[in-house]
């Protein structure tokens, strides 16, 4: 029972941190490509309380920030100004989950813009950019787990099924890719295709590649369970009642193999989001100024931005509890099919 | 010895198929160096079709796939187009940088890893090593690139480390005790970032396979004579655990291969990572071959060690092999 209860607690983490990446429009409070040019790096804005003259106001409130004099790049707050926060405003178009039009967001200011999260080199708010970056990303994951996952359910289903020198044939090129660096396959692979495409094209293409390179590892799982429940006594029982290959595996096989596939896919998606952020961060993979998790981190490979603009860095804070909530996922889910004998290698590259 | 032999031949067999697939690999590829060139006015479409048929990029796979052998067995891996020359000299430097890298984070990560893993596995469920749990796991989670970043933004604020390169700009007129110093300095930082990166993996395993083997009765008869505890641990447990942890020692190149490739972009040292992303916007082939068969050479090779040590190191696997 209790394993039940720490899985329901890290799927609703996850669910909730997803809500949010996933109805990005809403909670972020301007369009991820929209440029302030007048405002470049600009460090976060913090919310107060109490003004300067020691008021307290029941509506958090926060400061615009202004050129200091003599300097390009560093900001002072407008103390006599405050901004109150405004809920539920009306602000830039976006379309929710896709295809909802609308116009309300979570926060917003009335007067100047808010930067949370502080701005990027054309003055793009960097939160808005995170979550809808969020979305990219984590669409990558899940999508290049998907294609692992089917791929190698279809290959761990023939290999199990058919045995012999297909079976031989599939394992022996499931231990070569195995044994291959992960990110160096990957690597490679992305070297040989187009480097100069459209940001929908180039998602499309890396998420097929990190998707292909990862069959193995499933396929072997998938293998394993097919040849345990091929000599299931109710499976053997079917077959002696005259039921063919194509329902055995329908009714019988397939349903055992969920669990394997669901640890898989705990493990995967996070594998994956970080794979495509590697690619975006070398400038492999999405391409600006669509933004994904990797690219927004770009700009630090500048030694200046590096040294002067710290709250670049803030993205790859704010990524942390995704991967621990799969983290978590993963490790419980293992916990619950231990009696499926997974392999106990998580977090394998 | 036949134990011996399987692996070693299993481990070609993998380098093999692994130089097949890279030149499988090049069969997607839409273009070749050259097609830059036809784009650029000053050079004739002439010289173009001359440098494609010198480097015979337009011959069929098999063919070059052949002759990519043949350059091998003379040590040159293929010709790369951006630096005109062989590619063998160009890895090796490299790798050997990477190597240096790999070989010290992996001697740090086990060194700490170890005595960490035991002492947590010692005291199960206690406050300490469920502080040590959380720890581990929220290490793991970060992912490298920001661990990679955030090290270095913090050795940039403090400005006590070197943050980039291999060796100082004035390297080669240091003596040879300060050239050692000198490139210690410079290994701190991508080494911290390595050994953060596998760490958490490695303390995880070894308390969960050191936990396993805590129950046994030979242990509790071990206690029962009186043996000292740091003994029983170390000298008991830690070899009847080594199995498993063995095994994991080979597969922690491996994420350390894949952790090194983008920390030495981020923290520009010059391993095989940075010559491999050149590679790939220059579309220099065969570097990208040799950059991905290299790494998969010292994978298959630290595996192939590590199954050198499982047979010293478990006498069922050196039975069951003699038997045979």
């Amino acid at each position: 029972m209790r394993v039940r209860r720490v899985l329901t607690r890290w799927l609703v983490t996850l669910g909730v941190l997803h809500g949010i990446v996933g109805f990005a429009g809403f909670f972020a409070p301007y369009d991820p490509v929209e440029q302030d040019r007048k405002s470049p790096y600009l460090p976060p804005m913090r919310f107060h309380l109490i003004d300067g003259q020691g008021h307290f106001h029941a509506r958090p409130f926060v400061y615009a920030l202004k050129l200091r004099e003599g300097s390009f790049d560093r900001y002072v707050e407008n103390t006599t100004e405050p901004q109150p926060v405004r809920f539920f405003m009306k602000g830039a178009r976006y379309r929710l989950l896709g295809f909802l039009p609308c116009r309300r967001h979570l926060f917003g200011l009335e007067n100047t813009r808010i930067y949370l999260l502080g701005t990027d080199a054309y003055g793009r708010d960097q939160l808005s950019r995170l979550l809808f970056g969020g979305q990219v990303s984590l669409l990558a994951g899940l999508l290049g787990a998907g294609i692992t996952l089917s791929i190698g359910l279809c290959i761990g289903a023939v290999a199990g099924s058919f045995g012999g020198w297909r079976d031989s044939l599939l394992m022996r090129l499931a231990e070569l890719f195995m044994a291959l660096p992960w990110l160096y396959v990957l690597f490679a692979i992305r070297a040989f295709l187009p480097l100069a495409v459209s940001p929908l094209r180039a998602f499309f293409l890396i998420i097929t590649v990190i998707g292909i390179v990862g069959w193995a590892r499933p396929a072997r799982l998938v293998r394993g369970v097919v040849l345990s429940a091929k000599e299931r006594d109710f499976v053997r029982a079917a077959r002696g009642f005259g039921a063919t290959h194509g329902y055995l595996f329908r009714r019988h096989i397939l349903p055992e193999t969920s669990s394997v596939l669901l640890t898989q896919a705990a493990i995967l998606i996070p594998q994956y989001v970080l794979a495509e952020m590697t690619l975006s961060f070398l400038g492999l993979g999405v391409p600006e100024p669509v933004p994904s998790w990797g690219n927004l981190l770009s700009s630090l490979q500048q030694y200046s931005v590096l040294v002067s603009y710290w709250w670049i860095y803030l993205p790859a804070l704010a990524m942390v509890p995704f991967f621990l909530g799969y983290l978590g996922l993963a490790s419980s889910l293992q916990e619950r099919g231990a009696a499926y004998k997974i392999e106990s290698r998580i977090w394998g590259i | 010895m036949r134990y011996l032999v399987r692996r070693l031949g299993h481990a070609f067999f993998l380098l093999a198929g692994a130089s097949v697939l890279a030149f499988l690999f090049t069969a997607l590829a839409p273009g070749t160096y050259f097609d830059e060139m036809r784009l650029n006015p000053q050079i004739a479409p002439e010289t173009v079709a001359a440098l494609r048929a010198q480097y015979g990029v337009d011959k069929p796979l098999p063919l070059r796939y052949a002759s990519w052998l043949n350059s091998v067995l003379h040590g040159d891996m293929g010709f790369s187009f951006a630096y005109n020359g062989p590619v063998a000299p160009l890895l090796v430097v490299r790798a050997r940088n990477t190597l240096l890298l790999t070989i010290t984070s992996t001697l740090f990560a086990w060194a700490i890893a170890l005595p960490l893993g035991v002492w947590s596995a010692e005291r199960l469920g206690r406050l300490s090593d469920r502080l040590l749990s959380w720890g581990t796991a929220v290490l793991l989670v970060i992912p490298d690139l920001a661990l990679a970043l955030g090290l270095l933004i913090v050795a940039v604020r403090s400005g006590s480390f070197p943050t980039g390169g291999m060796a100082s700009v004035d390297f080669e007129t240091l003596s040879p005790a300060n050239k050692l110093r000198d490139l210690a300095l410079h290994m701190i930082l991508p080494v911290t970032a390595l050994v953060l990166s596998t760490l958490p993996l490695l303390v995880r395993h070894v308390r969960a396979s050191v936990a396993d083997v805590l129950d046994a009765p030979f242990l509790l008869a071990a206690l029962g004579h009186g043996i000292p505890k740091r003994t029983l641990l170390y000298r008991y447990a830690l070899p009847a655990a080594a199995n498993p942890l063995i095994s994991l020692f080979g597969f922690s190149i491996g994420v350390l291969l894949s952790g090194s490739l983008l920390i030495e972009v981020v923290m520009s040292w010059p391993g095989l990572g940075p010559l491999l992303l050149e590679a790939i916007l220059a579309r220099d082939l065969y570097v990208v071959i040799g950059g991905m068969l290299f790494s998969t050479f010292f994978l298959v090779g630290g595996n192939l060690f590590a199954d050198m040590l499982l047979y010293w190191a478990d006498p069922r696997i050196r039975a069951e092999s003699n038997a045979r």
